[in-house]
């Protein structure tokens, strides 16, 4: 039994920090490479699960709503950059904070506004609906098997581009110096147009990826940012191999934390306390996790180089 | 950061009397107030949105004092009026409903928790700061959500607000509000004979040059980390007052969304005059309680849903307010009074 739990939970741990990274990923490139802290990363998400209900809801298919809400979701991360954003890199965090916070109050009701306040469901895609055997008698969902898939092969993707391609290449190295980038001729303001829309948009995949297993609803994506902002802290700013580690190691620790923390402290507690304890130390886990690692590496796990 | 700061921040010695005018108005009119509040008709509602300016002024000011002249930028600044506004409630659920006892407990409650998230924040520098206060702010969340007997998720009502010496006179709302005004100001010079002392000229230092002051002699990380514990006190007590205010507890006292807006009030008042943070508190308030009809006054040329939905999410304009004051309004409301006693 706890075998079995033990291994759905890894999945879903491993499915929750594959989403994360998604989120995650766009988030460091932009602080890596502009310096720039963008609190509605998490709202870029939100973005792309409406967009998706609303297309999926419109072509009456989740892949053709998958196929408008991608390039929407790049567009309207580009329009951001070009409106607010941009405006905003030369400033100092806190304007950044403040700024792209108030992009968030604003999106978040704005959805409200469009779509109401009720949350949006999303059926499951025909194809990947249902559930498939993966062990003597377990059954996981297909569907969050093909969010693993999919969120490994985005990584594996990602991986190509960053380290295999000439923009990869000016991503790298402006991650590490992005004065010298500029004055060796590279549009910088052009390259972080690139990983700014690029960016939105896994973003917004991600969002249209978890759309029909949660509730599309205003405010999902505040949560979500908070624990991308861990993600990319753990791993260090502006490192996607960090950024990949972490988010599947925040996966799994809260996903695994929330179902065992009671069964292991039962092992020193008695059983009510054990249970009391748990509950309120699982959600923890992370941020306690987080302050561990800044306590002895301040700059994340796998800094970059500079 | 220097640049922005700097330059509002730099007491400039001609125009300080007329700078220190702003405050004893400020004052003035909370003490005022309740005089017009009763010949308003309205008393209940004035004094109480009045009270929460108060509050939320007072929380504002913590902020600015570690963030306007330390330039520490604390993203979890609301964690500070949980621990205040559950040490009220925890101890009053166990029968202990004198807030003599109650805001020592909570005074000690948030020092022991700005030392100890401080000492590890304070190891860290810029976006790694914001991010790990955040974080910290973030674990109290969860851990007040989980807290079973104190109302968990939904948050607890208080039997009543508190004592003090046994008397119960706070339960009237024009005590609170004179008892809210006295902790403003007591605050309000305590945080004034700090910026000014000696300790508040090394804690400015380190914001404008870090490594300048530790070249010089001094211990940035001390100053910091004693700015934060004071800071956090003072936020404490903010929260203390809200649980009174509102006779409820919640765990919504210290969403992440709630320290934002905490930062909001202090850039929108001006960063780095105390005072300042208390007025862009009161402007917020005002602003979200005069919104909704403003909105709905400026829109009369629209359809009636769609200027039914625009009221309802009044919210919305508060993004777009933000990001222009981000934008262009530097210096915030003080920022534009300074401008404008400089002609």
């Amino acid at each position: 039994m706890t075998a079995t739990l033990l291994l759905i939970q890894t999945l879903n741990g491993l499915q929750f920090g594959l989403i994360l990274f998604l989120i995650a990923a766009g988030l460091t490139l932009v602080f890596g490479v502009m310096d720039f802290i963008n609190l509605a990363h998490g709202v870029q998400y939100m973005i792309g699960a409406y967009l998706i209900a609303a297309f999926s809801a419109w072509t009456g298919s989740f892949g053709w709503g998958l196929v408008l809400a991608l390039p929407t979701a790049l567009a309207f991360g580009l329009l951001l950059e070009v409106l607010i954003f941009r405006h905003l890199y030369e400033r100092d965090h806190l304007d950044q904070v403040l700024a792209t916070f108030g992009v968030i109050l604003f999106l978040n009701q704005g959805v409200k506004f469009v779509w109401g306040a009720a949350p949006l469901s999303v059926p499951v895609p025909e194809i990947l609906s249902g559930s498939v055997e993966i062990a003597d008698g377990l059954l996981y969902p297909v569907y969050r098997l093909a969010i693993i898939a999919a969120g490994l092969l985005v990584a594996a993707l990602l991986y190509v581009l960053v380290n295999y391609t000439r923009v990869g290449m000016l991503v790298r190295a402006g991650a590490t110096n992005p004065q010298m980038v500029s004055a060796l001729g590279v549009n910088i303001k052009r390259l972080f147009m690139i990983v700014f829309g690029f960016g939105a948009m896994l973003a917004g995949f991600a969002g249209a990826m978890v759309a029909p297993i949660l509730s599309v609803q205003p405010g999902m994506g505040d949560n979500i940012l908070i624990l991308a902002f861990v993600v990319i802290v753990i791993g260090g700013i502006g490192s996607i191999r960090g950024a990949f580690l972490a988010a599947l190691l925040i996966g799994l620790v809260d996903t695994i934390g929330r179902s065992f923390a009671p069964n292991l402290l039962r092992l020193v507690l008695d059983p009510s306390a054990a249970s009391q304890t748990g509950r309120a130390i699982a959600p923890m886990l992370i941020y306690i996790f987080m302050a561990a690692v800044l306590f002895f590496r301040p700059s994340g796990l796998f800094p970059v180089k500079r | 950061m220097t640049e922005l700061t700097g330059t509002q921040t730099a007491p400039a010695p001609s125009s300080g009397m007329r700078i220190d005018i702003i405050p004893i108005i400020l004052f003035a009119a909370f003490a005022a107030a309740p005089l017009l509040a009763s010949a308003s008709g309205a008393e209940g509602y004035v004094l109480s949105l009045l009270t929460r300016v108060m509050i939320f002024g007072l929380a504002a000011m913590s902020l600015d004092l570690i963030l306007g002249y330390g330039a520490l930028v604390s993203f979890g600044h609301a964690a500070f009026l949980g621990i205040g506004a559950y040490a009220v409630g925890i101890l009053a659920s166990h029968g202990v409903e004198d807030a003599l006892i109650q805001i020592p407990v909570a005074l000690a409650a948030s020092a022991l928790f700005a030392l100890a998230t401080g000492a590890i924040s304070l190891r860290t520098k810029g976006v790694y700061f914001i991010m790990i206060t955040l974080a910290f702010a973030q674990m109290l969340f969860f851990l007040a959500t989980s807290l079973g007997p104190y109302g968990g998720d939904d948050g607890m009502t208080l039997p009543t607000r508190s004592l003090v010496a046994g008397a119960g006179f706070l339960e009237n709302d024009y005590a609170f509000y004179a008892a809210t005004l006295l902790c403003l100001i007591g605050a309000y010079l305590l945080s004034r004979a700090i910026v000014t002392s000696r300790f508040g000229r090394v804690l400015r230092g380190t914001k404008e040059n870090a490594v300048r002051m530790e070249a010089i002699g001094f211990q940035p990380f001390r100053f910091q980390l004693a700015a934060y514990v004071v800071s956090g006190m003072i936020a404490g007590l903010a929260g203390c007052l809200m649980a009174n205010q509102a006779e409820f507890i919640s765990p919504a006292f210290m969403t992440w969304q709630r320290s934002g807006e905490l930062i909001f009030m202090v850039v929108l008042g001006g960063l780095g005059s105390l005072h300042g943070a208390i007025i862009g508190a009161a402007a917020f308030l005002l602003l979200e309680e005069f919104l909704p009809e403003m909105l709905h006054a400026a829109s009369f040329f629209l359809n009636d849903d769609v200027r039914w939905r625009l009221t309802e999410n009044w919210q919305m304009a508060f993004g777009p307010i933000l990001i222009l004051i981000v934008l262009f309004a530097r210096g915030g409301i003080m920022g534009v009074l300074r401008r404008g006693s400089h002609g």
